[in-house]
């Protein structure tokens, strides 16, 4: 579904990915972790357009969309949850939701889509005429989820969605995540609580430095040494 | 019935103050930065409407139409050409780009028209009403001029409520990559925005020297520097703020000039937005989100 080849993102003279390559298939959670600089929030920014590699490629379902602006990848279906929740805090969680859906036209479908959000969300629904800014760390995260899925992905891609949240908020949203997998959407997670991401995922890699560093199933690396002293705390 | 007659003169002004703020407002609301060249688009459509009026005999309206068409077009161009390449340039970097566009344009005028005060007919001929045995006579330009600012503000906060462009003009004010990802074209919205401004600012200008005739390259600078003051005075980035800081500061500066001293009058009016700016830095009506991290 997603793939990416031979990625090279450079800041100046910095050289922030030196040319990494995975692969995402369909239905799959994929987790992405490492430490703090590694290169993690630069995959995605490249991946959604925000940022232009040097080098490499990045493939979705097929089409080459490494040069295809930001704003033109949402409805190529691809959504991004990105760091820090980026909410709209001076609108309502409601206004939120429907820029969600801002590429979709078909106001019966975006009602359907408003009322599965909802369901999964029941926060979100009690707090939608609360202005964004005032909800607490995890209901805006929801809120950036419920965001996303707005403009039915297939595939949606997550920014460190637990940081600085709560132990019961990060529970909660790791479950979130896994639901959307189950209701059929491919996750690609990058997070630095890499138990948690590990317990979800189906395969991941462990990103250094701007380089791939190790990759496989997700279960096996939870049980990988080196995993565990430097990511695991063990 | 001095004061009533001094009260709609200085609603009269505040509308046009009103109309010019709409586009410093909505301009730094959303591309958060400030268009100093904004009162210069003012001028030029008002030498639009009066060369197509006065040198071309046309008639008010289309004057009006086709000065609006050529300073959105303006608009656009001056965004393109001169604040585009400097989206990612720091923000004084753009103040002093603006101040620049603002001087290239009197000095284009300059060249084109010349420095003598060319004298604007108005665009409204209707003479107005007079009440209480005409006691009280309110202009038609003024009657014109309220309405006019009271629809185009009223259509504005519609349009930014209820459209998609206006959706988006929202979304990019409140966070330029993350309107991005929902797939919103912020440089098209950028651009539209500076389009509404512009064609807004013909408007003011052919408002503006209807009611103060005298034209010249540098009619549009002391209004565009008030009007930017009434978008400070209400909250910059707010669109009602535009409409009550304007309003206010027409009225403080008819009444001042009424009553205390017409010198002193311009002197009061940036008084008064010290003080307010010193109470509310964020004026009348401009919010602090608290942002919970």
């Amino acid at each position: 579904m997603l793939k990416v080849e031979n990625l090279v993102v450079n800041y100046g003279v910095i050289q922030a990915l030196k040319g990494i390559s995975f692969e995402v298939n369909e239905g799959e959670v994929i987790a992405l972790i490492g430490a703090n600089g590694a290169g993690k929030t630069t995959t995605l920014q490249t991946i959604s357009g925000m940022l232009t590699p040097t080098s490499g490629q990045v493939l979705l379902e097929g089409t080459d969309i490494t040069k295809v602006p930001g704003h033109k990848i949402v409805s190529m279906g691809m959504a991004h949850v990105p760091e820090g929740r980026r909410v709209f805090p001076g609108l309502t969680v409601l206004e939120n939701l429907k820029m969600g859906a801002y590429t979709r036209s078909n106001k019966k479908e975006i009602s359907d889509t408003f009322e599965k959000i909802y369901e999964s969300f029941p926060r979100l629904k009690e707090r939608q005429n609360q202005l964004a800014g005032t909800l607490s760390g995890g209901e805006q995260q929801m809120l950036a989820m419920g965001r996303a899925l707005m403009s039915q992905p297939s595939i949606v891609l997550m920014d460190e969605p637990s940081m600085g949240l709560s132990p019961i908020y990060v529970e909660e949203i790791f479950k979130i995540i896994e639901s959307i997998s189950k209701a059929g959407t491919t996750v690609l997670l990058v997070e630095q609580n890499a138990k948690k991401a590990l317990a979800i995922a189906d395969r991941a890699y462990v990103l250094e430095t701007g380089k791939i560093v190790l990759e496989g199933v997700a279960s096996d690396l939870m049980n990988d040494d080196s995993i565990k002293k430097a990511y695991l705390g063990e | 019935m001095g004061f009533l007659t001094y009260l709609i003169n200085g609603l009269s002004l505040g509308s046009v103050y009103a109309l010019i703020a709409l586009g410093y407002t909505m301009v730094y609301g959303i591309a958060k930065m400030l268009n100093f060249a904004h009162g210069d688009v003012i001028m030029i459509g008002a030498y639009l409407v009066f060369m197509c009026m006065s040198n071309s005999g046309m008639p008010a309206v289309v004057s009006i139409v086709i000065s609006i068409v050529c300073c959105t077009a303006l608009g656009m161009i001056i965004e393109k050409i001169a604040y585009k390449p400097l989206r990612k340039a720091t923000n004084l970097a753009v103040l002093i780009t603006a101040i620049g566009v603002s001087y290239f344009l009197q000095n284009m005028a300059l060249m084109i028209f010349g420095s003598n005060p060319v004298s604007f007919t108005s665009v409204i001929k209707w003479q107005g009403i007079s009440l209480a045995g005409g006691a009280l006579k309110i202009t038609g330009n003024a009657i014109v001029t309220i309405v006019t600012c009271i629809v185009i503000m009223i259509a504005l906060m519609w349009f930014v409520k209820n459209t998609k462009p206006g959706q988006a003009m929202r979304a990019v004010s409140e966070d330029k990559d993350a309107a991005i990802l929902m797939g919103i074209n912020v440089n098209a919205t950028i651009s539209l925005t500076f389009a509404i401004g512009s064609g807004l600012a013909a408007i003011a200008g052919a408002l503006l020297c209807s009611s103060y005739p005298s034209l010249t390259p540098y009619t549009g600078s002391m209004p565009g520097i008030k009007a930017f003051t009434a978008a400070v005075f209400g909250g910059i980035g707010s669109i009602p703020g535009a409409l009550i800081g304007g309003l206010l500061l027409g009225i403080i500066e008819i009444f001042a000039k009424a009553y205390i001293s017409s010198q002193l009058a311009d002197a009061i009016v940036f008084t008064v937005l010290i003080i307010v700016l010193l109470v509310k830095p964020t004026g009348i009506l401009g919010k602090q989100i608290k942002e919970k991290v």
